[in-house]
């Protein structure tokens, strides 16, 4: 679905990001965040607005193989990067190893959190420095989920680490 | 958000110039911050300057064996950096207990120190508060005051500044090195944030269209025995209620040859008094000392209505800090 803009302004900036291995040339304002930019103007709605405050994590996004808040930056500053989200998590028909360990750990209820907990996630793997669960809770500690699914969350990161689910911290 | 124009710099110099000529600029490196209080109408800037390609971004040795950390560096990059971690792991782990690891990718080292206070009246603009409008009084002083400072205060404002990486850097005496409209300077740490005194409006002694460009760290004694103490309401993603930076540089015989004590959480800037620290120095290590320096460091210290409970609990964790300092085992 693509949304409509209806003025085109004077203050438009041409940027260049490539998302999922796709490349968009976009003419947006400053004031556009790349969370507004990826779901408003890209129409790739899988990363959510939970805060819009880089608080809740939920808008987490891959950008130069780092995860980030996408609430708390803006498209403009980001021109040129490659930026993953959680549509770009999938191949083909095949679900990533994480997406996969998410079903079978039971890792998601309402799902809202959880395209954000997916990019997270991978962004976390990706820096390999947690070593234990108390780590993975305390690294993940910037995703927050409602339904409270954080056990099952951190079992399906666990299992894609290679971490024993013991000890940790709660 | 207001409909703000961005630019974004290729140079220092280039940068400090088009903030001088335009009006209402700002500059952004991060974000983490600036864009938050936009979003609430806190901070209205009408220009961004994005200053992330001024080639201030490296962490590099210097000749007589200290670190310079670039300002645009990110706290992540910084955190992990294997000379920071060698060397001021006080710094390392002080930054990694702060925000998230999505923010600490975002977030730089000089916008870290400029940050804002966490407090709630500062954040609402259908409050008084001095700092966001000179003169139009603070809503802390008799409102919830949980989160606020005990030390330093003014009848105008009661804010902390929240930032973990500023009290260790104090610790370590760091330097800030800026360059403005008439050349470069350098800012002990301890100098470059403000007490609110009169002016609570301003958080730091840097001057109009003034930049920073790098944090210099001076050799340390300080990579063994550390510990930056973080207490708040949840284990992790949390401001401090109250913190300690505590590094011991020990003999032998496990008396301080030096010592450097400092809080957070509980003022306008890092909390630190050599006289606190000058206790400590040709004494063993031990708890009797330990809280002789925390009484002093705590001295003056006065609470409000829902924080009084930070003078105690800031006094035990001098003392649990510089414990843990002794004890501290390299991982």
């Amino acid at each position: 679905m693509e949304t409509e803009k209806h003025t085109k302004t004077p203050q438009e900036l041409k940027i260049h990001l490539k998302v999922n291995e796709q490349s968009y040339t976009l003419e947006i304002e400053p004031w556009v965040s790349l969370l507004d930019a990826l779901r408003d103007h890209l129409g790739l709605t899988g990363t959510k607005k939970g805060c819009d405050h880089g608080q809740c994590g939920a808008c987490t996004v891959l950008v130069n193989g780092k995860r980030i808040n996408a609430c708390m930056t803006l498209a403009v500053m980001r021109d040129g990067a490659e930026i993953t989200t959680v549509e770009g998590l999938s191949e083909g028909g095949n679900l990533h190893p994480l997406q996969q360990a998410f079903i079978d750990h039971d890792a998601f209820q309402c799902g809202y959190c959880t395209p954000g907990q997916l990019c997270s996630a991978i962004g976390l793997l990706q820096e390999g420095k947690a070593k234990s669960l108390e780590d993975v809770q305390d690294l993940m500690s910037g995703n927050i989920c409602r339904c409270a699914a954080y056990t099952n969350i951190n079992a399906a990161i666990c299992e894609l680490m290679g971490i024993e689910e013991k000890g940790g911290l709660i | 958000m207001n409909r703000i124009t961005y630019s974004k710099a290729n140079e220092v110099r280039g940068a400090i110039h088009e903030h001088s000529i335009t009006n209402k600029a700002q500059f952004i490196a991060g974000g983490t911050n600036l864009l938050d209080l936009m979003k609430v109408n806190v901070m209205q800037p009408e220009h961004l300057i994005d200053i992330n390609t001024v080639g201030c971004d490296g962490i590099t040795q210097l000749d007589d064996g200290g670190l310079r950390l670039g300002a645009s560096a990110t706290n992540a990059d910084t955190a992990y950096n294997e000379l920071v971690q060698q060397h001021y792991p006080l710094l390392s782990e002080a930054m990694l207990s702060a925000a998230s690891a999505q923010l600490r990718n975002m977030a730089t080292n000089g916008g870290n120190i400029m940050q804002r206070t966490r407090c709630y009246y500062f954040y609402d603009t259908t409050t008084a508060c001095n700092k966001r409008e000179p003169g139009s009084g603070c809503s802390a002083i008799k409102g919830y005051n949980r989160i606020h400072a005990i030390l330093g205060m003014s009848e105008h404002c009661i804010a902390v500044h929240p930032s973990d990486m500023a009290v260790a850097l104090t610790a370590l005496d760091a330097v800030v090195c800026v360059t403005g409209p008439s050349g470069d300077r350098e800012i002990p740490m301890g100098s470059f944030h403000r007490l609110p005194g009169n002016t609570p409006e301003k958080d730091n002694t840097l001057e109009q269209d003034e930049i920073i460009t790098s944090i210099t760290l001076p050799r340390s004694n300080y990579a063994k025995h550390y510990s930056y103490l973080k207490l708040r309401d949840r284990p992790s993603y949390a401001f401090a209620l109250v913190s300690v930076a505590a590094a011991l540089h020990l003999d032998e015989q496990q008396r301080v040859l030096s010592a450097s004590i400092v809080l957070g959480g509980v003022a306008h800037k890092p909390w630190r008094l050599p006289e606190a620290e000058a206790l400590l120095i040709g004494n063993p290590a031990v708890a009797t000392h330990f809280e002789m320096a925390a009484d002093k460091l705590l001295s003056n210290a006065v609470g409000f209505e829902h924080n009084n409970f930070k003078i105690a609990l800031a006094r035990r964790a001098v003392v649990r800090a510089l414990q843990q300092a002794v004890s501290k085992q390299a991982s």
